[in-house]
């Protein structure tokens, strides 16, 4: 018999459902993603990919179904049968073993670099502020902006924030991280070294990541499984290799055409 | 004697007037931010019942107008047993109605945020008080203060009117002054030009205000750049000044 | 003390007085001095854009002044200069031109939005100074002021009972007048409350979701 930590899996969706007004944009959807994965999402606009990953943010409300984080329910529970919507407070101590990178950075441009890296371990975590610069010092060392700690946001390029974005989102120690078309926004040239730094963070840690990206190579290089959407529906998954070089569905084959 | 002489002799009297006339607008200005504060915040609640009163006061403070409030306070508010100092009728009065006003301006202002702030602080699991104080307001009150500048402008101008209830504000020093110089030296010189001259220093630092506010947000040049009388930085291009 | 006592009977007493004043007067006034106001913003506005810039430099001071200094010592200027004219007349100009100074802020951001590409245009068919201003520019830059128009307007009427400091009967003083022969000032001032809410909150929501029709058929 398995035991029950062998298959509690970092995010489980069950029959989860999202409509925007009439539009279902995901309906009956169910996947797990074990501890240590690294899962990228793929698929034309609008098949729903980003609206997972805002939904495991509880950035967006579910409107059916459950997920659960580590086995705990995060939005909606299961009480005698019937579907509660849990308290922002259980949700936030949820939300604190996730972390997000968005498209648009979304750094605080009333605060500098240290302190948009800080103020969510010092205020939210409680740690020290010793201990929170020292930490935000390190992870500024390891996306390779030890010296602009002082800066503010705004005067660093797209590629800069972005890393200081990550760093920011790994000061939090989560569990998990989410990255949202991640490079979208940045100039061609200086897309590899926002995905440099992720690579690295990626090979020393063990974090969980959930990716929806357009960099294929990158998906390849960093993830052990592809989820290929369609319609709020998954077509098809499995390996890097296998679904890039072997797709099965006629689907996946058009999609991975038109992209290439 | 001439009208100078004549505004020498009444110069301290219209100084103590104009001090009214500034201690009405600033206070009514505190009491402004804090209502407008308030009822913004109020006024962007999921909650309808919370919602529904915050929209209802800000509707009736805009919709009767400054002068019925400042009335109503002081004849009806002694009826029922309340004797308030009139000066602070009168800041109550500048306060709610322009506090009002300027609920619209918060609440315009904090819903004029990106929303990728919003996202991001959750994202961080910060809790909405400390979103709303440490990230979305301080980026909200750079949008807010050009409304709040001509709000403060307007409350400023519609001080003039207190004087009708006994207030010794700068309208009415201007007023006795009438009786002794012209009425053109009085209201037009005097009265008028100290109001522009007040209303004028306001918006500076109002501007200054901006300026900072701008900064912190890592726009523009801070406002010690900006009031230095060095010379401008040589362009990187050419090392040659503009 | 007087107790705080709500009595029907002062209310229909009071009533017809505060509706005359309404409609005689504020109604008047606000009517009358938003038409002064509209015009007299547009002359400023093409003035400002045709004269010479030192010219300009003065008129815009002269546009801050006014904008910038209140409405009640402006009254009192205008009334006790020209004694012979009656208090509602000066009201009337006070607020016309006190007005003006706004919409021609406004027509002046309509004017700039009207693109360059059509003063262009009108130069390339040889059009005249003043066919160009009545036939390309004005219709273009008049259709977005109109809301503006509209929101001075409900601020000009909640302003009208500034006249009070030059004794005009109008809603307010008409109430306050009543509350001073009879010692009570309740049911006055409250109705006089309730009439310009009644008033300008439904012509705010008329001009709101005016301005929303016109920002979307653009």
């Amino acid at each position: 018999m398995p035991s029950a930590t062998d298959n509690n899996p970092a995010i489980l969706f069950e029959d989860v459902e999202k409509r925007f007004g009439d539009n279902v944009v995901l309906k009956d959807l169910n996947f797990s993603v074990a501890k240590g994965d690294r899962v990228t999402l793929i698929g034309p606009s609008g098949s729903g990919k980003t609206t997972i990953l805002r939904l495991v943010m509880t950035l967006e409300e579910l409107s059916g179904g459950y997920i659960y984080i580590e086995d705990d329910p995060l939005a909606y529970e299961k009480r005698d049968g019937k579907r509660v919507a849990l308290r922002e407070k259980h949700r936030n101590e949820i939300r604190k073993r996730i972390g997000m990178v968005f498209q648009q950075f979304n750094l605080f441009p009333n605060m500098t670099v240290m302190e948009n890296i800080i103020e969510a371990p010092v205020h939210v975590l409680g740690m020290s502020k010793a201990d929170a610069k020292a930490k935000a010092q390190g992870l500024l060392d390891q996306v390779g902006l030890a010296d602009k700690a002082n800066q503010h946001p705004l005067q660093l390029s797209g590629g800069q924030q972005q890393r200081v974005a990550i760093a920011r989102a790994l000061a939090m120690d989560p569990d998990i991280l989410l990255l949202d078309e991640v490079t979208s926004a940045l100039d061609p040239e200086i897309v590899g070294e926002v995905l440099a730094v992720l690579r690295q963070v990626a090979e020393t840690t063990d974090i969980t990541m959930l990716i929806v990206t357009h960099e294929m190579q990158f998906a390849k290089d960093v993830s052990n499984r592809v989820m290929m959407f369609d319609g709020g529906h998954i077509v098809e998954e499995n390996t890097p290799e296998e679904m890039f070089s072997n797709p099965q569905e006629e689907r996946t084959k058009q999609f991975l055409h038109a992209i290439v | 004697m001439t009208y100078f002489q004549e505004l020498a002799e009444a110069l301290p009297r219209i100084m103590n007037g104009v001090w009214v006339t500034l201690g009405l607008t600033l206070g009514g200005a505190a009491l402004a931010m804090i209502i407008a504060v308030t009822l913004g915040l109020m006024a962007r609640q999921p909650n309808t019942l919370i919602r529904g009163i915050a929209r209802a006061i800000i509707e009736f403070f805009r919709g009767t107008s400054l002068v019925v409030q400042l009335l109503w306070l002081y004849f009806i508010l002694p009826g029922l047993g309340i004797n308030l100092n009139v000066i602070f009728v009168g800041v109550m009065a500048l306060g709610l109605n322009y506090g009002a006003y300027s609920a619209e301006v918060v609440r315009g202002s904090i819903n004029s945020v990106q929303s990728g702030q919003w996202e991001a602080s959750t994202a961080l699991s910060m809790s909405r008080v400390h979103r709303m104080r440490r990230i979305i307001f301080p980026q909200a009150w750079a949008l807010m203060i050009p409304s709040l500048t001509n709000l403060l402008i307007h409350m400023l101008k519609g001080s003039a009117v207190v004087s009708f209830i006994t207030i010794y504000d700068l309208t009415f020093r201007v007023d006795q002054l009438r009786l002794d110089t012209g009425t053109w030296f009085a209201y037009g010189l005097v009265g008028l030009g100290s109001y522009f001259i007040i209303a004028y220093i306001l918006t500076l630092i109002m501007n200054m205000l901006e300026v900072r506010a701008k900064h912190r947000l890592g726009r523009g040049e801070s406002l010690r750049e900006m009031l230095s009388l060095k010379p401008a930085r040589p362009s990187a291009e050419t090392g040659v000044l503009p | 003390m007087t107790e705080f006592e709500w009595n029907w009977a002062t209310v229909w007493d009071v009533l017809p007085t505060l509706l005359g004043a309404f409609f005689q007067v504020t109604l008047v006034v606000t009517v009358v001095s938003t038409a002064i106001a509209a015009v007299l913003g547009l002359i400023i506005a093409m003035l400002r854009r045709s004269v010479p810039k030192p010219v300009d430099a003065v008129i815009k001071f002269a546009v801050d002044f006014i904008r910038m200094t209140p409405i009640v010592v402006q009254l009192l200027l205008v009334y006790y200069t020209f004694t012979n004219l009656s208090a509602m007349v000066c009201g009337i100009i006070v607020f016309g031109i006190h007005y003006s100074t706004y919409m021609a802020e406004v027509y002046r951001a309509g004017i700039d939005s009207v693109p360059a590409g059509q003063w262009e245009a009108t130069t390339a068919l040889s059009m005249s100074k003043g066919r160009t201003w009545r036939a390309v520019v004005i219709p273009q830059a008049l259709r977005a002021t109109v809301p503006a128009l509209g929101n001075y307007a409900i601020s000009m009427f909640k302003d009208t009972p500034f006249l009070i400091i030059i004794g005009l009967v109008e809603l307010v003083n008409a109430g306050r007048i009543y509350g001073a022969n009879t010692f009570n000032y309740t049911e006055p001032l409250t109705l006089v409350g309730i009439i310009f809410l009644a008033a300008s909150y439904p012509t705010a929501l008329l001009v709101g979701r005016l301005e929303k029709r016109l920002a979307f058929s653009y």
